[in-house]
Protein backbone atom coordinates (compact mmCIF):
# COMPACT_ATOMS: atom_id res chain seq x y z
CA UNK A 1 0.00 0.00 0.00
CA UNK A 2 1.64 3.45 -1.19
CA UNK A 3 0.95 7.23 -1.34
CA UNK A 4 -0.61 7.86 -4.58
CA UNK A 5 -0.10 11.62 -5.66
CA UNK A 6 -3.44 13.52 -6.70
CA UNK A 7 -3.00 13.90 -10.20
CA UNK A 8 -3.42 9.97 -11.06
CA UNK A 9 -5.83 8.87 -8.74
CA UNK A 10 -7.47 5.39 -9.66
CA UNK A 11 -10.94 4.98 -9.34
CA UNK A 12 -12.64 5.24 -6.34
CA UNK A 13 -13.42 0.95 -6.21
CA UNK A 14 -9.47 0.69 -5.79
CA UNK A 15 -9.01 3.14 -2.91
CA UNK A 16 -10.01 2.27 0.74
CA UNK A 17 -9.73 5.40 3.05
CA UNK A 18 -8.28 4.49 6.70
CA UNK A 19 -11.50 4.31 8.78
CA UNK A 20 -9.70 6.16 11.96
CA UNK A 21 -7.40 9.10 9.98
CA UNK A 22 -8.99 8.76 6.48
CA UNK A 23 -5.66 8.37 4.91
CA UNK A 24 -5.92 7.53 0.93
CA UNK A 25 -4.55 3.63 0.02
CA UNK A 26 -4.33 1.59 -2.83
CA UNK A 27 -6.55 -1.63 -2.61
CA UNK A 28 -4.52 -4.65 -3.30
CA UNK A 29 -5.05 -8.18 -2.28
CA UNK A 30 -4.60 -9.37 1.27
CA UNK A 31 -3.87 -12.88 1.91
CA UNK A 32 -5.02 -14.38 4.64
CA UNK A 33 -2.88 -14.35 7.61
CA UNK A 34 -1.45 -10.89 6.73
CA UNK A 35 -2.71 -7.53 8.35
CA UNK A 36 -2.65 -4.78 6.61
CA UNK A 37 -1.81 -1.66 8.51
CA UNK A 38 -2.73 2.05 7.56
CA UNK A 39 0.66 3.81 6.55
CA UNK A 40 -0.19 6.73 8.98
CA UNK A 41 -1.91 5.58 12.35
CA UNK A 42 -1.10 1.65 12.10
CA UNK A 43 -4.91 1.13 12.51
CA UNK A 44 -5.44 -2.35 11.38
CA UNK A 45 -7.29 -2.32 7.90
CA UNK A 46 -7.65 -6.02 7.06
CA UNK A 47 -6.74 -8.64 8.51
CA UNK A 48 -8.42 -11.71 6.29
CA UNK A 49 -8.26 -15.46 7.80
CA UNK A 50 -8.77 -18.32 6.68
CA UNK A 51 -12.01 -20.25 8.06
CA UNK A 52 -12.51 -17.05 9.92
CA UNK A 53 -16.15 -16.87 9.33
CA UNK A 54 -16.59 -20.38 10.70
CA UNK A 55 -14.87 -19.63 13.90
CA UNK A 56 -16.74 -16.58 14.18
CA UNK A 57 -20.05 -17.95 13.99
CA UNK A 58 -18.87 -21.11 16.19
CA UNK A 59 -18.07 -18.60 18.62
CA UNK A 60 -20.74 -17.21 19.11
CA UNK A 61 -23.12 -19.97 19.32
CA UNK A 62 -21.07 -21.46 22.27
CA UNK A 63 -21.66 -17.76 23.76
CA UNK A 64 -25.06 -17.87 23.33
CA UNK A 65 -25.19 -21.34 24.76
CA UNK A 66 -23.80 -20.47 27.70
CA UNK A 67 -25.31 -16.97 27.95
CA UNK A 68 -28.35 -19.38 28.55
CA UNK A 69 -26.75 -21.85 31.47
CA UNK A 70 -25.15 -18.52 32.68
CA UNK A 71 -29.11 -17.39 33.13
CA UNK A 72 -30.62 -20.53 34.74
CA UNK A 73 -28.09 -22.17 36.76
CA UNK A 74 -27.20 -20.51 40.42
CA UNK A 75 -24.22 -18.28 40.14
CA UNK A 76 -22.77 -17.82 43.27
CA UNK A 77 -24.25 -19.26 47.12
CA UNK A 78 -23.18 -17.42 49.82
CA UNK A 79 -23.37 -19.21 53.48
CA UNK A 80 -22.94 -17.57 56.71
CA UNK A 81 -24.47 -18.38 60.15
CA UNK A 82 -25.85 -21.21 58.79
CA UNK A 83 -28.22 -19.77 56.26
CA UNK A 84 -27.65 -19.96 52.50
CA UNK A 85 -28.59 -17.34 50.58
CA UNK A 86 -28.17 -17.82 46.43
CA UNK A 87 -28.18 -15.43 43.66
CA UNK A 88 -28.57 -16.03 40.16
CA UNK A 89 -27.53 -13.27 37.43
CA UNK A 90 -30.80 -12.68 37.25
CA UNK A 91 -30.94 -11.67 41.13
CA UNK A 92 -27.86 -9.20 40.42
CA UNK A 93 -29.53 -8.18 37.22
CA UNK A 94 -32.29 -6.93 39.98
CA UNK A 95 -30.54 -5.58 42.56
CA UNK A 96 -31.36 -2.50 41.84
CA UNK A 97 -35.16 -2.75 41.24
CA UNK A 98 -36.70 -0.78 44.71
CA UNK A 99 -36.10 2.53 44.87
CA UNK A 100 -34.95 5.37 43.24
CA UNK A 101 -31.95 2.74 41.78
CA UNK A 102 -35.06 1.29 39.69
CA UNK A 103 -33.90 2.20 36.27
CA UNK A 104 -30.49 1.03 36.46
CA UNK A 105 -32.41 -2.46 36.81
CA UNK A 106 -33.23 -2.11 32.75
CA UNK A 107 -29.58 -0.69 32.03
CA UNK A 108 -27.67 -3.80 34.22
CA UNK A 109 -29.94 -6.54 31.91
CA UNK A 110 -29.29 -4.98 29.05
CA UNK A 111 -25.08 -4.60 29.83
CA UNK A 112 -24.72 -7.85 30.77
CA UNK A 113 -27.58 -9.94 28.93
CA UNK A 114 -29.67 -8.65 26.23
CA UNK A 115 -27.17 -6.09 23.99
CA UNK A 116 -24.49 -9.01 24.23
CA UNK A 117 -26.99 -11.64 23.00
CA UNK A 118 -28.45 -9.60 20.58
CA UNK A 119 -24.83 -8.92 19.14
CA UNK A 120 -24.35 -12.84 18.77
CA UNK A 121 -27.26 -13.26 17.02
CA UNK A 122 -26.70 -10.36 14.65
CA UNK A 123 -23.33 -12.16 14.01
CA UNK A 124 -24.56 -15.37 13.31
CA UNK A 125 -27.27 -14.07 11.10
CA UNK A 126 -24.70 -12.15 9.09
CA UNK A 127 -21.50 -14.09 8.86
CA UNK A 128 -23.66 -17.76 8.77
CA UNK A 129 -24.53 -17.41 5.13
CA UNK A 130 -21.09 -16.10 4.21
CA UNK A 131 -19.65 -19.36 6.12
CA UNK A 132 -21.68 -21.77 3.82
CA UNK A 133 -21.49 -19.62 0.36
CA UNK A 134 -24.50 -18.70 0.79
CA UNK A 135 -26.18 -15.32 -0.16
CA UNK A 136 -26.28 -12.88 2.26
CA UNK A 137 -29.52 -12.67 4.53
CA UNK A 138 -31.80 -10.26 3.77
CA UNK A 139 -30.79 -6.61 6.01
CA UNK A 140 -27.21 -8.51 6.82
CA UNK A 141 -25.49 -5.07 6.46
CA UNK A 142 -27.84 -3.15 9.18
CA UNK A 143 -27.68 -5.83 10.89
CA UNK A 144 -23.83 -6.30 10.89
CA UNK A 145 -23.85 -2.28 11.57
CA UNK A 146 -25.89 -3.02 14.67
CA UNK A 147 -23.37 -5.87 16.11
CA UNK A 148 -20.39 -3.17 15.24
CA UNK A 149 -22.29 -0.62 17.73
CA UNK A 150 -23.19 -2.33 20.38
CA UNK A 151 -19.63 -3.82 21.09
CA UNK A 152 -18.51 -1.26 23.37
CA UNK A 153 -22.00 -1.72 25.56
CA UNK A 154 -21.57 -5.23 25.62
CA UNK A 155 -19.92 -5.62 29.06
CA UNK A 156 -19.86 -9.46 29.89
CA UNK A 157 -16.02 -9.35 30.50
CA UNK A 158 -16.27 -6.23 32.95
CA UNK A 159 -19.08 -7.97 34.83
CA UNK A 160 -16.46 -11.16 35.34
CA UNK A 161 -14.47 -8.55 37.09
CA UNK A 162 -16.73 -6.84 39.07
CA UNK A 163 -17.78 -10.64 40.22
CA UNK A 164 -14.24 -11.37 41.49
CA UNK A 165 -13.90 -7.76 43.13
CA UNK A 166 -17.40 -8.55 45.38
CA UNK A 167 -15.80 -11.79 46.01
CA UNK A 168 -12.78 -10.55 47.54
CA UNK A 169 -15.10 -8.04 49.55
CA UNK A 170 -17.86 -10.53 51.27
CA UNK A 171 -15.07 -12.89 51.99
CA UNK A 172 -14.27 -11.46 55.16
CA UNK A 173 -17.94 -11.34 56.03
CA UNK A 174 -18.99 -14.96 54.65
CA UNK A 175 -18.17 -18.73 53.01
CA UNK A 176 -18.83 -18.24 48.98
CA UNK A 177 -19.27 -20.91 46.55
CA UNK A 178 -19.32 -20.20 43.15
CA UNK A 179 -22.23 -22.16 40.80
CA UNK A 180 -21.58 -23.43 37.82
CA UNK A 181 -23.52 -20.24 36.41
CA UNK A 182 -19.85 -18.60 37.05
CA UNK A 183 -17.59 -20.83 35.37
CA UNK A 184 -20.19 -20.72 32.36
CA UNK A 185 -20.32 -16.84 32.45
CA UNK A 186 -16.36 -16.74 32.49
CA UNK A 187 -16.27 -18.55 29.26
CA UNK A 188 -18.54 -16.75 27.98
CA UNK A 189 -16.24 -14.37 28.03
CA UNK A 190 -13.30 -16.01 27.05
CA UNK A 191 -15.09 -17.00 23.95
CA UNK A 192 -16.31 -13.53 22.92
CA UNK A 193 -12.98 -12.18 23.14
CA UNK A 194 -11.73 -15.26 21.05
CA UNK A 195 -14.23 -14.07 18.85
CA UNK A 196 -13.60 -10.11 18.75
CA UNK A 197 -10.26 -10.79 17.59
CA UNK A 198 -10.82 -13.04 14.31
CA UNK A 199 -12.83 -9.97 13.18
CA UNK A 200 -11.58 -7.61 11.09
CA UNK A 201 -14.54 -5.35 10.28
CA UNK A 202 -13.56 -4.13 6.75
CA UNK A 203 -12.48 -8.06 5.52
CA UNK A 204 -16.25 -9.12 6.84
CA UNK A 205 -17.63 -5.52 4.61
CA UNK A 206 -16.10 -6.69 1.74
CA UNK A 207 -16.43 -10.31 1.36
CA UNK A 208 -20.94 -9.47 2.36
CA UNK A 209 -20.32 -6.81 -0.90
CA UNK A 210 -19.07 -9.68 -3.08
CA UNK A 211 -21.54 -11.79 -1.92
CA UNK A 212 -24.35 -9.54 -2.50
CA UNK A 213 -23.03 -8.72 -5.93
CA UNK A 214 -23.37 -12.62 -6.86
CA UNK A 215 -20.09 -13.87 -6.99
CA UNK B 1 7.70 -1.54 7.98
CA UNK B 2 6.70 1.83 9.14
CA UNK B 3 8.60 3.71 11.83
CA UNK B 4 6.10 5.84 14.39
CA UNK B 5 8.67 7.64 15.10
CA UNK B 6 10.67 8.50 12.52
CA UNK B 7 9.85 11.90 9.97
CA UNK B 8 5.93 12.59 9.15
CA UNK B 9 4.95 10.50 6.05
CA UNK B 10 3.36 12.64 3.48
CA UNK B 11 -0.30 11.00 3.15
CA UNK B 12 -3.10 12.25 0.96
CA UNK B 13 -6.31 11.92 2.88
CA UNK B 14 -9.74 11.18 0.97
CA UNK B 15 -10.90 15.05 2.30
CA UNK B 16 -7.60 16.52 0.45
CA UNK B 17 -8.08 14.42 -2.79
CA UNK B 18 -12.07 15.80 -2.75
CA UNK B 19 -13.50 12.04 -1.64
CA UNK B 20 -15.50 10.76 1.36
CA UNK B 21 -14.47 7.92 3.60
CA UNK B 22 -16.93 5.66 5.27
CA UNK B 23 -15.44 4.97 8.68
CA UNK B 24 -17.46 1.95 9.17
CA UNK B 25 -15.96 0.02 6.28
CA UNK B 26 -13.10 2.31 4.53
CA UNK B 27 -15.23 2.35 1.20
CA UNK B 28 -14.33 5.58 -0.52
CA UNK B 29 -16.71 7.47 -2.44
CA UNK B 30 -16.75 11.05 -4.62
CA UNK B 31 -17.76 14.42 -2.66
CA UNK B 32 -21.71 14.88 -2.01
CA UNK B 33 -22.31 11.27 -0.95
CA UNK B 34 -24.30 11.12 2.09
CA UNK B 35 -24.78 6.96 2.45
CA UNK B 36 -22.23 4.34 2.22
CA UNK B 37 -23.04 1.95 -0.69
CA UNK B 38 -21.40 -1.06 0.48
CA UNK B 39 -22.35 -0.83 4.33
CA UNK B 40 -25.18 1.69 4.76
CA UNK B 41 -23.42 3.47 7.14
CA UNK B 42 -23.81 7.58 6.96
CA UNK B 43 -20.35 9.45 5.56
CA UNK B 44 -19.44 12.71 5.24
CA UNK B 45 -15.74 14.14 5.01
CA UNK B 46 -15.85 15.45 8.42
CA UNK B 47 -18.48 15.63 11.40
CA UNK B 48 -18.85 19.37 12.03
CA UNK B 49 -20.85 18.51 15.30
CA UNK B 50 -18.08 16.14 16.65
CA UNK B 51 -16.45 18.79 18.85
CA UNK B 52 -19.74 20.12 20.13
CA UNK B 53 -21.15 16.42 20.95
CA UNK B 54 -18.16 15.77 22.64
CA UNK B 55 -18.06 18.81 25.12
CA UNK B 56 -21.98 18.21 25.71
CA UNK B 57 -21.41 14.85 26.59
CA UNK B 58 -18.49 15.81 28.58
CA UNK B 59 -20.27 18.39 30.26
CA UNK B 60 -22.83 15.74 30.96
CA UNK B 61 -20.70 13.19 32.53
CA UNK B 62 -19.09 15.56 35.02
CA UNK B 63 -21.91 16.84 36.42
CA UNK B 64 -23.17 13.61 37.10
CA UNK B 65 -19.76 12.15 38.25
CA UNK B 66 -20.03 14.75 41.38
CA UNK B 67 -23.32 12.93 42.99
CA UNK B 68 -21.64 9.74 41.96
CA UNK B 69 -18.96 11.01 44.96
CA UNK B 70 -20.96 12.62 47.01
CA UNK B 71 -23.98 10.38 47.93
CA UNK B 72 -23.64 6.81 49.27
CA UNK B 73 -22.70 3.66 46.57
CA UNK B 74 -23.60 1.46 49.60
CA UNK B 75 -25.85 0.96 52.20
CA UNK B 76 -24.24 -1.85 54.59
CA UNK B 77 -26.43 -2.74 57.35
CA UNK B 78 -24.98 -5.29 59.65
CA UNK B 79 -26.74 -6.58 63.04
CA UNK B 80 -29.25 -4.05 62.62
CA UNK B 81 -26.44 -1.35 62.07
CA UNK B 82 -26.41 0.67 58.55
CA UNK B 83 -23.33 2.36 57.54
CA UNK B 84 -23.33 4.00 54.19
CA UNK B 85 -20.19 4.28 52.25
CA UNK B 86 -19.16 6.50 49.20
CA UNK B 87 -17.27 5.30 46.39
CA UNK B 88 -13.66 6.49 48.00
CA UNK B 89 -15.08 5.07 51.47
CA UNK B 90 -15.50 1.86 50.10
CA UNK B 91 -11.82 2.07 48.85
CA UNK B 92 -10.73 3.40 52.75
CA UNK B 93 -12.51 0.18 53.81
CA UNK B 94 -10.92 -2.14 51.41
CA UNK B 95 -7.17 -1.13 52.55
CA UNK B 96 -8.77 -1.16 56.45
CA UNK B 97 -9.27 -4.72 55.62
CA UNK B 98 -6.21 -5.60 53.77
CA UNK B 99 -7.04 -6.24 50.61
CA UNK B 100 -4.78 -3.64 48.96
CA UNK B 101 -5.08 -5.39 45.25
CA UNK B 102 -9.02 -5.24 45.11
CA UNK B 103 -8.40 -1.19 46.64
CA UNK B 104 -6.41 -0.85 44.29
CA UNK B 105 -8.68 -2.11 41.36
CA UNK B 106 -11.84 -0.17 42.42
CA UNK B 107 -9.92 2.77 42.80
CA UNK B 108 -8.39 2.64 39.39
CA UNK B 109 -11.20 2.22 37.86
CA UNK B 110 -13.71 4.27 39.70
CA UNK B 111 -11.57 7.15 40.48
CA UNK B 112 -8.02 7.40 38.47
CA UNK B 113 -9.98 6.16 34.73
CA UNK B 114 -13.37 8.52 35.13
CA UNK B 115 -11.07 11.70 36.10
CA UNK B 116 -8.31 10.58 33.78
CA UNK B 117 -10.66 10.01 30.77
CA UNK B 118 -12.49 13.75 31.65
CA UNK B 119 -8.96 15.04 30.74
CA UNK B 120 -8.02 13.01 28.32
CA UNK B 121 -11.24 14.06 26.10
CA UNK B 122 -11.44 17.60 26.87
CA UNK B 123 -7.03 17.84 25.90
CA UNK B 124 -7.98 15.76 22.76
CA UNK B 125 -10.96 18.11 21.74
CA UNK B 126 -9.11 21.10 22.56
CA UNK B 127 -6.13 19.68 20.07
CA UNK B 128 -8.71 19.83 17.15
CA UNK B 129 -8.51 23.73 17.57
CA UNK B 130 -5.58 24.70 18.86
CA UNK B 131 -1.73 23.83 19.03
CA UNK B 132 -0.75 21.35 21.65
CA UNK B 133 2.35 19.46 22.26
CA UNK B 134 1.56 15.89 21.73
CA UNK B 135 2.32 14.62 18.23
CA UNK B 136 -0.83 13.49 16.09
CA UNK B 137 0.11 9.47 16.63
CA UNK B 138 1.03 10.06 20.39
CA UNK B 139 -2.87 11.57 20.62
CA UNK B 140 -4.41 8.89 18.39
CA UNK B 141 -3.18 6.33 20.25
CA UNK B 142 -4.65 8.04 23.35
CA UNK B 143 -7.96 8.25 21.99
CA UNK B 144 -7.82 4.51 21.41
CA UNK B 145 -6.99 4.04 24.91
CA UNK B 146 -9.81 6.45 26.36
CA UNK B 147 -12.06 4.18 24.18
CA UNK B 148 -11.10 0.85 25.21
CA UNK B 149 -10.67 1.66 28.81
CA UNK B 150 -13.72 3.72 29.60
CA UNK B 151 -16.35 1.20 29.77
CA UNK B 152 -13.98 -0.61 32.38
CA UNK B 153 -15.11 1.85 34.75
CA UNK B 154 -18.81 0.40 34.53
CA UNK B 155 -16.88 -2.36 37.28
CA UNK B 156 -18.28 -0.46 40.18
CA UNK B 157 -21.91 -0.42 39.33
CA UNK B 158 -21.39 -4.23 38.93
CA UNK B 159 -19.44 -5.00 41.73
CA UNK B 160 -22.65 -2.74 43.97
CA UNK B 161 -25.17 -4.85 42.02
CA UNK B 162 -23.38 -8.30 42.76
CA UNK B 163 -23.15 -7.23 46.65
CA UNK B 164 -26.84 -6.09 46.97
CA UNK B 165 -27.84 -9.39 45.14
CA UNK B 166 -26.19 -11.77 47.31
CA UNK B 167 -25.59 -10.30 50.56
CA UNK B 168 -29.39 -10.18 51.74
CA UNK B 169 -29.08 -12.02 55.26
CA UNK B 170 -32.23 -10.14 56.34
CA UNK B 171 -30.28 -8.90 60.11
CA UNK B 172 -27.28 -11.06 60.26
CA UNK B 173 -26.02 -8.57 57.10
CA UNK B 174 -27.76 -7.07 54.19
CA UNK B 175 -26.24 -4.67 51.73
CA UNK B 176 -28.51 -1.97 49.29
CA UNK B 177 -27.39 0.06 46.20
CA UNK B 178 -27.25 3.71 47.04
CA UNK B 179 -27.86 6.01 44.92
CA UNK B 180 -24.99 7.18 44.03
CA UNK B 181 -24.67 3.58 41.92
CA UNK B 182 -27.24 5.33 39.23
CA UNK B 183 -25.03 8.94 38.63
CA UNK B 184 -21.81 6.74 38.02
CA UNK B 185 -23.53 4.55 36.09
CA UNK B 186 -24.47 7.31 34.07
CA UNK B 187 -21.45 9.16 34.23
CA UNK B 188 -19.82 6.38 32.44
CA UNK B 189 -22.21 6.25 30.24
CA UNK B 190 -22.17 9.92 29.02
CA UNK B 191 -18.15 9.96 28.73
CA UNK B 192 -18.15 6.80 26.53
CA UNK B 193 -20.62 8.64 24.24
CA UNK B 194 -18.54 11.76 24.55
CA UNK B 195 -15.44 9.48 23.19
CA UNK B 196 -17.31 7.96 20.48
CA UNK B 197 -18.31 11.06 19.61
CA UNK B 198 -15.51 12.36 19.09
CA UNK B 199 -14.42 11.68 14.73
CA UNK B 200 -10.23 10.50 15.00
CA UNK B 201 -9.52 12.27 11.57
CA UNK B 202 -10.06 15.82 13.61
CA UNK B 203 -6.44 14.71 14.72
CA UNK B 204 -4.65 14.17 11.90
CA UNK B 205 -6.40 16.90 9.63
CA UNK B 206 -4.19 19.92 11.59
CA UNK B 207 -1.10 17.77 11.56
CA UNK B 208 -1.11 17.84 7.77
CA UNK B 209 -0.75 21.33 7.37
Amino acid sequence: MTVQPPAKLPDTDGLIACPSCDALHLLRDVQPGETARCVRCHAVLEAPRNTAMTRIIMLALAALILMVAAIFFPFLELEAAGRIHRSSLLDTVMAFSSGLTAPLTFAMAALIVILPVIRFVALIYVLAPMAFGWRPAPHAEPAFRLAEMLRPWAMAEIFIVGVAVALVKVAGLAHVFIGPAFWAFVALVVVTVLKDNFMSRVTVWKTLEARRNGS
Amino acid sequence: MEDAGSAPQRVLTAKAAGLVGCTQCGRVHASGVTTCTRCGAPVSSRDGTSVQRVWAWLFAGLVVYIPANIYPMLRTTLLGKTTESTIFGGVVDLVHHGSYGVATIVFVASIIIPVAKFIAIAYLALSVERRVSLSAHKRHVLFEVVEFIGRWSMIDVFVVAILSSLVQLDFAAQINPGIAAVSFALSVAFTMISAQSFDPRLIWDADGE
